[in-house]
């Protein structure tokens, strides 16, 4: 993946519109348009009927390095992330050590330079060792060679008010934005899956809506108050879009992110007692999928971010109870996607072009991701085959874990290509 | 009926069934020799990962009187507490052969994982705050041996709801046998989905003891004190204990049951757990010849229980 040579993919639709040609040179987009006499010299890439998206951008991934290298590598998270039609992934802050310090930040960004499937834009932690309680060095973090702009506790909530204003004010001065995992954790002491119906029937310890909507709205009038700019993790309940669609009609500006999962699975998956479904914020019900969905394609949630987390097997091989929280999704985001907005007619392929790579890309300040498919423009593109259906086998996946909700299951499109910046790290479905 | 792992699972005809074989069974407990070949070359496992003597020794009771061979294996000393997975002690009872295991454990589910994992019977001994048949089905036999019946008999659960697998599958089996169910807690005990279950609720027990034929008190750990579920023992036992003045408000044959272990002074007063309409012993022995019921229908194949057909 050192050279760039000339690529040129013939008959792809771009945003599912007409068939064009696509031109790639010297990393850039130098052509797009009718077949054009194309250059002699470049590759031809045969994508009649494929779609041609941006390359996606994750605001949301958890790659384990360092710590928990068992689980996943920032390499083979890269390669997940290709072959998932992403050029670019927010790692989260949650490893061990944390990632609060500008040393450990480089040393992540450094892993995914080297790695080079995906450009990995390290997350900071808001607070030392996400202890809720003191500040990290955001400053440092945001001018480090990973310049940090999107900081979170992920995992935990920073749920010290205070705390959370200062936050919000003191990254304004890097235009950076808090990233907040919206969970009030006295209402989610030993919580095990959503609050309702299921749980009480199968005994599991209840996490109730609003104890996510109790910290979005605390937040959103926060930011609202500070004039900051704050960005919601993983959205999962029709309360918290309520909310959300207040906050910004009264002009406040967040964003927010809603899970391919959240946008499928329900809480009577766990009846099986099966903790491939248990997560983080837990599934849900019916009536929380459809809002989540119909704020997606309105604007009320602004994109779809994976929370892709793998664990070991022991880790899901176990009593719900012990098992860890957070399933995998690099490689199957876009078809669950797919199969949820655009194959029920909420979203068109421009839409999810937006929602998955322009609109986190502004959101991260990734300047050279989430850009338009257009001359000049840097050659990050992903082509995907909308009419396939795949049966999901994790084993055949790239990511070190297993732990895909979707094991078995008949889910619609595959990725067929992703140029990152010009080089092909995927080409017919294979990693390069 | 492969596993029994909720009263859920039971339909009006299996769970009468299971009744009537353990009447049938019950014979077998007062004769001088308590013993029965049915279940002779057939190994049963007693898996408890929580301490439970009373539940443990009910169902090695019943295994032994059905002649099963009976493998103890409690947590403690044993491999689990060297940190071995229940997968890998599922796949050392399965190479080991059990025919059937008997599995007690603090998270809830874990029955149903353990079932996915064996090829013999799993029982649920009660697992966490999920489910424990066993004892809504000898529950559900004394009421029938006491009361004559369970269609419409009015059934009052009273205590901590939330977290008790006995209501949650006394509630299930009482309403597949036709009984009327009313759960009496403070609302902070009480599921916030109950609305959605089969039975009816309230706050106010001194309303529903009147209409009640049963009254099923459960324990209320103090520990839910520190959690705020309550203020302090002595409010909760002013609201919701069953004291002699409360006890004076059931009709004559209405009984009192608990599953034990009893908290006495806190959800019931010593005179009332020692008065003869309450069936508190009554239900131990009921225990052992239920758990032979249903490790009979597991477990015992074709053959009669009693075996004394020829």
């Amino acid at each position: 993946m050192t050279h760039n040579p000339t690529f040129l993919i013939r008959g792809a639709r771009p945003l599912g519109g007409d068939p064009a040609d696509i031109l790639i040179r010297d990393g850039r987009v130098a052509a797009v348009g009718a077949p054009a006499a194309g250059d002699p010299a470049a590759e031809v890439v045969e994508a009649h009927g494929l779609i041609a998206l941006p390359g996606l951008v994750d605001l949301h991934t958890h790659l384990r390095e360092p710590g928990r290298e068992d689980a996943e590598t920032v390499a083979s998270g890269a390669r997940a992330a290709a072959m998932g039609g992403y050029t670019a992934v927010h790692a989260m802050a949650n490893t061990d050590p944390v990632a609060d310090t500008a040393g450990v930040v480089e040393q992540v960004w450094r892993l995914g330079r080297d790695a080079g499937h995906c450009d990995v834009q390290p997350v900071g932690a808001v607070t030392q060792n996400l202890d809720g309680a003191h500040l990290a060095e955001l400053g440092a973090m945001a001018d480090s060679i990973a310049r940090v702009r999107v900081f979170s506790d992920d995992g935990m909530c920073v749920s010290d008010a205070l705390l959370m204003r200062r936050a919000l004010e003191y990254v304004k001065a890097f235009d950076g934005v808090v990233a907040q995992h919206a969970q009030e954790p006295r209402l989610t002491e030993g919580a095990q899956m959503n609050e309702g119906v299921v749980s009480d029937r199968l005994g599991l310890a209840g996490w109730p809506a609003v104890a996510e909507e109790a910290i979005i709205a605390r937040d959103c009038l926060l930011a609202e108050h500070v004039g900051s700019r704050l960005h919601i993790c993983h959205v999962s309940t029709k309360g918290s879009v309520q909310i959300l669609r207040w906050a910004k009609s009264r002009g406040c500006d967040v964003t927010a992110e809603v899970t391919p999962h959240h946008l499928l699975l329900t809480d009577d998956l766990a009846e099986s007692y099966d903790p491939i479904y248990k997560v983080n914020p837990p599934l849900r019900t019916a009536e929380d999928v459809a809002a989540l969905r119909e704020a997606l394609a309105d604007g009320t949630i602004d994109c779809v971010a994976t929370d892709h987390a793998p664990h070991p097997i022991e880790a899901k091989e176990t009593e719900w109870s012990n098992a860890a929280m957070g399933m995998i999704g690099l490689e199957t985001a876009l078809s669950v996607v797919q199969h949820t907005m655009v194959d029920t007619g909420l979203l068109d392929w421009a839409g999810v072009a937006e929602r998955m790579s322009a609109t986190p890309a502004r959101i991260g300040r990734l300047s050279g991701h989430g850009r338009p498919l257009e001359v000049g423009e840097p050659a990050n593109v992903t082509l995907y085959d909308a009419a396939a259906t795949r049966e999901i086998d994790p084993a055949a996946m790239a990511s070190k874990s297993g732990n895909s909700p979707y094991r078995g299951t008949t889910l619609p499109g595959r990725v067929v290509a992703t140029f990152l910046r010009g080089t092909p790290t995927v080409l017919d479905g294979k990693i390069q | 009926m492969r596993h029994l792992l909720s009263a859920g699972d039971l339909s009006r005809d299996e769970a009468t069934l299971v009744l009537d074989t353990a009447r049938e069974l019950a014979q077998v407990s007062s004769r001088s020799v308590k013993k029965l070949p049915t279940l002779r070359g057939r190994t049963v496992v007693n898996l408890f990962y929580e301490d439970s003597t009373r539940t443990r020794i009910s169902f090695e009771a019943a295994a032994k009187r059905m002649s099963a061979d009976v493998i103890n294996f409690s947590a403690k000393g044993s491999s689990v507490s060297k940190g071995e997975s229940l997968k890998d002690t599922a796949l050392t009872l399965q190479a080991m052969g059990a025919d059937g295991v008997v599995i007690r454990h603090s998270a809830s589910g874990a029955a149903r994982r353990l079932a996915g994992w064996v090829d013999g019977a799993v029982l649920n001994a009660g697992d966490g705050t999920h489910e424990h048949p066993t004892q809504a089905l000898l529950d559900a036999y004394t009421m029938r041996e006491r009361m004559g019946r369970l269609e419409g008999l009015r059934v009052a659960i009273v205590g901590d709801i939330r977290h008790s697998r006995v209501a949650r599958s006394n509630v299930l089996l009482l309403h597949t046998l036709g009984a009327e169910v009313t759960l009496v807690a403070p609302p902070t005990l009480l599921p916030v989905s109950v609305g959605t279950w089969p039975c009816a609720v309230s706050y106010d027990l001194d309303e529903v003891l009147p209409k009640s034929d049963v009254v099923m008190m459960l324990r209320v750990q103090a520990e839910r004190m520190r959690a705020a579920f309550f203020p302090t023992a002595r409010e909760y036992s002013r609201r919701y204990g069953l004291d002699r003045d409360r006890f004076a408000r059931l009709h004559d044959d209405a009984i009192v049951m608990h599953p034990g272990p009893m908290i006495r002074g806190m959800e019931i007063s010593a005179e009332v757990a020692d008065s003869p309409r309450s069936t508190i012993t009554e239900q131990v022995a009921n225990g052992v010849s239920v758990r032979m019921a249903v490790l009979y229908l597991l477990l015992g194949g074709s053959e009669s229980a009693i075996g004394n057909g020829n």
